[in-house]
C-alpha cells in the first residue's frame, strides 16, 4: 500500500500531536480504551508519542457486562504486553448502585447506561480529559465535534457552544468540574483505520476477521446468539461465515457476512461495500434520527 | 497520495450543498443506507435524489434547534483524500467561516451566474485570503440557467480578476458548472465546448498546495520525553513538531528564550533514528548539551533566526459575543506557549463588504481588525504572511477561559 503511505503518515502526524497536545495541557487525562479496532489504533498512536517514557496516562475501560469475551481478553493481552496500567469502570456495578432499569426489549443496549459509570468513573480519578477513538465520519453528530470538546459538569455536549478552534491550536483550559473529550483521530475514514493497521501490522481480536457463528437474522441483520441473544421459537438459527465492523456489546452489534480473514481482504470488502459502518452494524442507532447526537448531550462518548 | 483540505463558500442559494453533495454522491461516498433515508426525503417530482439533502441532513438537526457549526466531511478518489470543511456563508456565520478556512488549503467560492460577483464575493474571498489560503477556485454555478454562456462566465472572472489584487492568491481557476446537473464538476460538460479548464474534481486533485519545508526551520518543544528508568537514565528528548523548514543531525541550533547555542547530536521518529525531520513530522530532537529546556521553548537554526519581542501587531478576528476590550488582558496562545497579553490599542477595522478601513475603538463579534499588544515576555514569531504556522496564535479569556480571537501576526 505505498500509495496511501503518505496520507497515512499525515493522518497519524496530526493524531500523535493531538495525543502529546492533551498530555502536556492536561493535568489527569485517561485514553478510553474498549478492545475495538479504533482505540486499539489510539494505544498503538500513544506507543510512538511517548516511547521510550511511559504513557502520562491510564488506559480506562467502561465494560458494559455485555462485551463480547474476545474483546475483553484482547484488552488484557494488550495492557499486559505494553505494561501500561488499566482502570475498569463496571455499568454492571453502576446499576446496582444507582438501582438502574435497563431498556426492555429484545435487543438491550446499555449505552444510555455506560453514561453513569463513565461520570462516576471520571468524577473518582479526578479525570479532567477523556481521549477517545471516535471519528467525524462515523455518524453526523460526530461529524461536528471539535478535537477538544468540552463538556460541563454533568457530561453533557452542547453543539451550541463549542470553541472555535483555529489552525490546529488547541486550547485546553477548562473551568473546574469540566472535562473535554479529545479526538484524535477525528479525520480518519473506517478505510484509513484499516490501511493504518495493514501498514503498521497491528494485532486485532479474532472477532474482525471472518469466523463461523450462530446467528439469528433481525431485521436484516445477523445477530449472533449469546447469554444474552437467545433464539425464540419463531427464530431460524444459522451458523454464518461472520466478521464484526465495529465491536459494540454483544446486544446491539450485528456481525456482517464476509469470508475476509485477513487485513487486506476486509479492506477490498470496504472498499466495495455500499453500507456505511453504522448502518451495517448498529442497532441501537436507528433508534431514532438523532440518537447518537442524544446521547452525547447527556455525556455519552 | 496526499490530502487537500478545503473550504466551500457561499451564501445558501448559490447551491453550495448541492455542490458538496454532488462531489460526495459523484465519488461514490454516500452509503446505500445514508442514501434510502435521503431518497425518502426527497420530494421533488421526477428527481431520484436531491443533492442538497445530503448536507441539510444536518440542516434537519437545525431545525431542532441546534445550531450548525462547522461539519467535516470526507471523501476520496485514486488520486487524492478530500477533507470538506462545510461552514455556513451567512455574514452572522462569519466566525464559523473563519475557523473552517483556518484548516483549509484551498477555497471554492460559488458565484451565481445570474448574480456575477457580488459583496458575498468578497467577503468570502477577503476572509479566505486573510486565513492564509493560497489556492482558489471561482466556481460559476447554475451556468445552466444563463443558456451556458461564455459571455456570462467570462464577464464574472474579469470582474473577479479586477479585484483579486488586493487579495493574497497565487492562484485561482474559474470554472463554469451546474452542481443541480452536474457539469464540469466530474468530467468536462459538451455545453460548455469553450471552456478549455478542467472540471472542478480534476482541477481539486491536481492542485498543489504550498510547500511548508521551503520556509525557515521552525520546531517547539511539545513535551519531553524523560523516562528516568534504568534503560534509559540518561535519555532527554525533545518530542514536537516540525512546523517549517527541516533539521538535520549535525545543524547549529539556537535554543530560545535562553539563547543558548548547541547542535542537534540525534533525531527519532518514532523510536527509529532519522538524518533529516521534515516540516509535518514528529520527532524526538536531543541536543549535543545538556540545557534545561520545557515546553514552549522554540528550537530555530542559528542562521533563520524569527522576530523576538513584547510589542506585537496582529490582525485579529474577533470570535465571541463579548467585545474586545482594550487595557484587558488575555491569554495569548502562540503553539505550546502561553503568555499574558494586554491589548494596547484597535489600529483599524476592516469593513470587508466595503473594503474600507475604519478608526474604531470597537471589535465585536464577526469583526475583523489590526490591533496592538504588549506582553509579558517575549514571543518568538514570524509574520503570518512569511510562516503561517509561526505567525498565528490565538487570545483565550483569562476568566471563560472561552477562544475569543484569532491572530495573524503582522
Amino acid at each position: 500500500m505505498n500509495r496511501s503511505k503518505n496520507y497515512l503518515n499525515q493522518l497519524e502526524d496530526e493524531a500523535i500531536y493531538i495525543l502529546r497536545e492533551t498530555a502536556a495541557q492536561f493535568e489527569k487525562p485517561a485514553l478510553l480504551f474498549s478492545g475495538g479496532k479504533d482505540s486499539i489504533v489510539l494505544v498503538h498512536l500513544a506507543l510512538k508519542a511517548f516511547r521510550p517514557g511511559k504513557f502520562p496516562f491510564p488506559l480506562v475501560h467502561i465494560d458494559t457486562g455485555h462485551n463480547f469475551p474476545e474483546a475483553i481478553e484482547f484488552r488484557d493481552y494488550l495492557v499486559n504486553k505494553i505494561g501500561e496500567k488499566l482502570i475498569v469502570g463496571s455499568v454492571e456495578e453502576s446499576i446496582k448502585k444507582y438501582n438502574l432499569k435497563e431498556t426492555q426489549g429484545r435487543f438491550p443496549s446499555r449505552n444510555s447506561l455506560q453514561t453513569y459509570t463513565l461520570l462516576d468513573t471520571i468524577q473518582e480519578n479526578e479525570f479532567d480529559t477523556c481521549i477517545g477513538g471516535a471519528r467525524r465520519d462515523e455518524e453526523k453528530a460526530r461529524a461536528k465535534e471539535r478535537i477538544f470538546s468540552v463538556r460541563d459538569d454533568f457530561g453533557q455536549w452542547d453543539p451550541k457552544l463549542q470553541r472555535p478552534e483555529l489552525w490546529d491550536i488547541l486550547n485546553g483550559k477548562i473551568q473546574k468540574g469540566h472535562n473535554v473529550r479529545v479526538f484524535p483521530i477525528s479525520n480518519w475514514t473506517e478505510l484509513d483505520v484499516w490501511n493504518y493497521i495493514l501498514q503498521n501490522e497491528i494485532e486485532l481480536p479474532g472477532l474482525y476477521f471472518s469466523h463461523d457463528r450462530e446467528c439469528i437474522v433481525h431485521q436484516d441483520k445477523l445477530v449472533a446468539t449469546s447469554k444474552f441473544i437467545q433464539p425464540l421459537p419463531e427464530d431460524t438459527v444459522t451458523v454464518e461465515k461472520v466478521r464484526y465492523r465495529t465491536v459494540g456489546d454483544m446486544t446491539c452489534t450485528a456481525a456482517v457476512p464476509s469470508t475476509a480473514s485477513t487485513v487486506q481482504e476486509i479492506i477490498d470488502e470496504i472498499i466495495v461495500t455500499r453500507i456505511s459502518e453504522r448502518g451495517q452494524t448498529r442497532l441501537d442507532d436507528q433508534l431514532s434520527e438523532a440518537a447518537m447526537e442524544d446521547r452525547k448531550k447527556q455525556g455519552y462518548f | 497520495m496526499n490530502t487537500l483540505k478545503f473550504i466551500t463558500a457561499g451564501n445558501v442559494d448559490d447551491g453550495k450543498s448541492t455542490l458538496i453533495g454532488r462531489l460526495l454522491y459523484d465519488s461514490d461516498s454516500i452509503h446505500t443506507d445514508q442514501l434510502g433515508v435521503l431518497q425518502k426525503q426527497t420530494k421533488q417530482e421526477g428527481v431520484d435524489i436531491d443533492l442538497s439533502l445530503i448536507t441539510d441532513g444536518l440542516r434537519a438537526e437545525r431545525e431542532q434547534g441546534i445550531t450548525i457549526d462547522v461539519a467535516y466531511k470526507y471523501f476520496s478518489t485514486g488520486k487524492r483524500k478530500f477533507i470538506i470543511a462545510d461552514a455556513p456563508g451567512h455574514e452572522q456565520y462569519t466566525r464559523n467561516m473563519i475557523t473552517g478556512a483556518s484548516n483549509s488549503d484551498l477555497i471554492i467560492i460559488l458565484v451565481d451566474a445570474r448574480k456575477g460577483v457580488t459583496v458575498q464575493t468578497k467577503r468570502h474571498a477577503s476572509v479566505g485570503s486573510l486565513m492564509g489560503i493560497k489556492k482558489a477556485i471561482i466556481a460559476v454555478n447554475k451556468i445552466d440557467l444563463e443558456d451556458y454562456s461564455e459571455e456570462v462566465f467570462t464577464k464574472i472572472k474579469s470582474d473577479f480578476e479586477k479585484i483579486k489584487g488586493n487579495l493574497g492568491y497565487d492562484e485561482i481557476a474559474y470554472i463554469p458548472i451546474s452542481a443541480l446537473n452536474g457539469d464540469n464538476i466530474v468530467t468536462k460538460s459538451e455545453r460548455t465546448p469553450w471552456f478549455e479548464g478542467d472540471a472542478l474534481l480534476t482541477t481539486l486533485e491536481h492542485i498543489e498546495t504550498p510547500a511548508r519545508d521551503l520556509q525557515a526551520s521552525r520546531f517547539q518543544v511539545q513535551w519531553v520525553i524523560r523516562p528516568k528508568d534504568e534503560e534509559h537514565h540518561d535519555y532527554r528528548g525533545y518530542a514536537g513538531q516540525v512546523l517549517s523548514g527541516n533539521y538535520k543531525v549535525g545543524d547549529k541550533v539556537k535554543v530560545l528564550p535562553s539563547g543558548i547555542e548547541t547542535s542537534i547530536e540525534k533525531i527519532e521518529r518514532h523510536q527509529k533514528e532519522t538524518e533529516e525531520a521534515r516540516a509535518g513530522e514528529n520527532v524526538v530532537i536531543h541536543l549535543a548539551n545538556d540545557i534545561d529546556i520545557s515546553r514552549g521553548d522554540t528550537l530555530v537554526k542559528t542562521t533563520e533566526l524569527p522576530h523576538s519581542s513584547n510589542e506585537l501587531k496582529s490582525w485579529i478576528c474577533w470570535l465571541d459575543t463579548t467585545p474586545l476590550q482594550t487595557g484587558k488582558t488575555y491569554i495569548l496562545q502562540h503553539r505550546f506557549k502561553t503568555a499574558r497579553v494586554k491589548i494596547q490599542s484597535i489600529d483599524q477595522k476592516w469593513d470587508i463588504n466595503q473594503w474600507e478601513f475604519n478608526q474604531t475603538n470597537e471589535i465585536k463579534l464577526n469583526d475583523i481588525g489590526q490591533i496592538s499588544l504588549r506582553s509579558n515576555q517575549p514571543i518568538f514569531y514570524d509574520s503570518f504572511e512569511d510562516n503561517p504556522k509561526n505567525g498565528n496564535a490565538i487570545l483565550i479569556d483569562e476568566t471563560t477561559y472561552n477562544t475569543v480571537g484569532a491572530l495573524m501576526f503582522l
